[in-house]
């Protein structure tokens, strides 16, 4: 097999390539920061004139609530009702699923084909 | 590129023992302790993350055995990349290379994070009125640490060994200080978990928590990032990374154990600082400074492994030509890949000045399970490639195949742990690495010299 010769980046090119990758990479992590698309789906349900026993605390909870600063009921309300809606569509579990396992799929072809060109060239020479 | 040309194929210097091992794996990791790991009661209660706390330690005890096992072979910095390399192919390569960077760079940005919230706790605590700027700190606790990498590994290591001692013997005294082992013991779990406090989701909880429960382990597999500067790797390696997974094992344990008994969950479940806030509740001033010196250090410690780590995993992409070959340039005098780490300063620090901390924790996550899930097809094909009796080990782990098997289930668990609440996070993020997939295979790949990557003595592999 012909030994393979890469071609010589210039430093422009260099530097474009990196550039590139910054954007697919920091866009990836920050543009469902930005479309509000991430985070937790977290909510916290509105309680009128909360008391400790309405919100389920015990007496020993009351205690460290308040030794943690939490003076009152009202106070620690938004934190103690905050809960996560864990609700899902199957089709959206599907989606994930397929989208892992074509990720995974797409590695192991491409990397397969790029492998038996690394082996013949070290081992054929 | 000249100056590129005539460094890249320097080496990196070959200091470290299985106690910077260690230090460098637990140092990474302690920091979950610290802070962090508490989502995860958060998202299914206080025994949802105790037995995602488990799960997870059976999960990394499987990437230990199974990396030890292909690192005691392959002892080259880039530690999972290069193995990567030798054994999947050079795209797999690429993409367990970009894992360790922003898992390590996104852990280091909630390290700074952390630093900057607890100045701003001990400032309020101490009278201080209307909040501290965070960032200033956090600008200050990055440029520190990647001075002190860019200066040598072993200093930086050998400071990584003393804060995370500190760290680990802070939570030790905690714990025998709250329990009752030392004086009166101030537990109240059966209170505190009774009633809806429980299980507040049910079963679909404790699958939930086994996203935040990666974060008591998660980093310890960058043991391997100094394979190159290792100087027995066959017996440092292994010794060290599985001693890492065992104190973690016990240190998790016992976080979990104080904090329970002493927060209510919905409160632990959303703390910036649990094990301080812990301290707050002993009552001890004393308990108190400790676990406020213990947080800084342990985040101190652990964002000085990352940036350790993260830059092995750069400079090892540029010096095969993945990444522009400029950053695989050893530095002539200290040794190290010094241009890789200071281009991730400004990378980590976009993160650390810009996104909430809960956001961050989960993008490392991410990125280190895509990385536990290539695990199990690397062993697999390691072994089916090179059986036993074609390369010598310097550990080889036991049951094969069965721990790939349980990793690639846990694995799964925990992409559906994520997938609950965190969903969108998860697709984009696997979204850009099917593009950036693409980018490499069909433009960047070319710049790489084919025959030349593969660099481990061993014989021609099974099958080709």
């Amino acid at each position: 097999m012909a030994r393979y010769t890469p071609p010589t980046q210039g430093k422009l090119g260099q530097i474009i390539d990196v550039i590139v990758l910054l954007i697919m990479a920091i866009g990836a992590l920050y543009i469902p920061l930005w479309m509000g698309l991430a985070g937790s789906a977290v909510t916290s349900t509105a309680v009128e004139n909360p008391t400790w026993e309405s919100l389920g605390q015990n007496e020993t909870m009351v205690a460290q609530w308040e030794k943690l600063g939490f003076a009152d009921a009202a106070s620690a309300a938004e934190m103690i009702t905050a809960r996560f809606d864990y609700s899902f569509s199957v089709g959206a579990l599907l989606a994930m699923i397929v989208v892992i396992v074509g990720y995974y799929a797409i590695l192991l072809r491409f990397s397969e084909k790029e492998y038996r060109e690394v082996i013949a060239e070290k081992f054929e020479e | 590129m000249a100056q590129t040309d005539t460094t890249e194929h320097v080496g990196l210097a070959r200091v470290l023992g299985p106690a910077h091992v260690w230090a460098l794996g637990v140092g990474i990791v302690l920091v979950g302790e610290y802070m962090g790991w508490n989502f995860a009661v958060g998202k299914g209660g206080a025994y949802a993350a105790l037995m995602a706390c488990w799960f997870a330690g059976i999960l990394y005890t499987c990437v230990a055995m199974i990396d030890s096992e292909v690192t005691s072979t392959v002892a080259a910095a880039g530690g999972q990349y290069t193995q990567a390399k030798h054994i999947v192919g050079p795209l797999m390569a690429f993409n367990v290379g970009l894992y360790l960077v922003f898992a390590y760079t996104m852990l280091e940005a909630a390290n700074a994070i952390t630093v900057g919230f607890l100045v701003d706790t001990v400032a309020t605590m101490s009278g201080h009125e209307g909040g501290l700027d965070q960032r200033p700190f956090i600008i200050l606790a990055i440029m520190f640490l990647a001075w002190l990498n860019y200066r040598g590994v072993l200093a930086t290591l050998t400071f990584n060994l003393v804060i995370t001692a500190i760290a680990f013997t802070a939570i030790i005294i905690l714990f025998l200080s709250t329990s009752g082992i030392l004086g009166v013991g101030e537990m109240n779990h059966a209170a505190l978990m009774s009633g809806q406090a429980a299980m507040p989701y049910g079963w679909l909880g404790v699958l939930a928590a086994m996203h935040f429960g990666l974060w008591y382990y998660l980093g310890i597999e960058g043991t391997t990032q100094a394979a190159e500067e290792v100087r027995s790797p066959a017996r440092a390696l292994p010794f060290g990374t599985l001693a890492g997974v065992m104190t973690l094992a016990i240190a998790a344990t016992l976080t979990w154990y104080v904090c329970a008994g002493l927060m209510p969950w919905e409160y632990l479940g959303q703390s910036g600082v649990p094990l301080f806030d812990a301290a707050r509740l002993s009552g001890s001033t004393f308990l108190m400074v400790l676990l406020g010196i213990g947080t800084l250090f342990a985040t101190l410690a652990s964002a000085n492994g990352c940036i350790n780590d993260a830059s092995r995993a750069w400079f090892a992409m540029g010096r095969d030509k993945y990444l522009p070959g400029w950053f695989g340039a050893v530095h002539p005098k200290y040794r190290t890949p010094y241009r890789a780490i200071i281009f991730l300063v400004p990378i980590a620090l976009i993160f650390a000045l810009g996104a909430p901390l809960d956001q961050v924790i989960t993008f490392s996550i991410l990125s280190g399970l895509l990385e536990y899930t290539f695990m199990p097809l690397n062993i697999i094909l390691f072994r089916r490639k090179w059986p036993l009796d074609t390369i010598k080990r310097g550990y080889e782990h036991p049951f094969h195949p069965l721990p790939a098997m349980v990793l690639l289930g846990l694995c799964g668990l925990a992409f559906f742990a994520v997938f609950l609440g965190y969903g969108t996070q998860l697709v984009a993020m696997i979204v850009f690495y099917i593009v950036v997939s693409l980018w490499f295979h069909f433009w960047r790949y070319r710049f790489v010299n084919r025959g030349a990557q593969f660099t481990m003595p061993w014989p021609k592999p099974r099958g080709y």
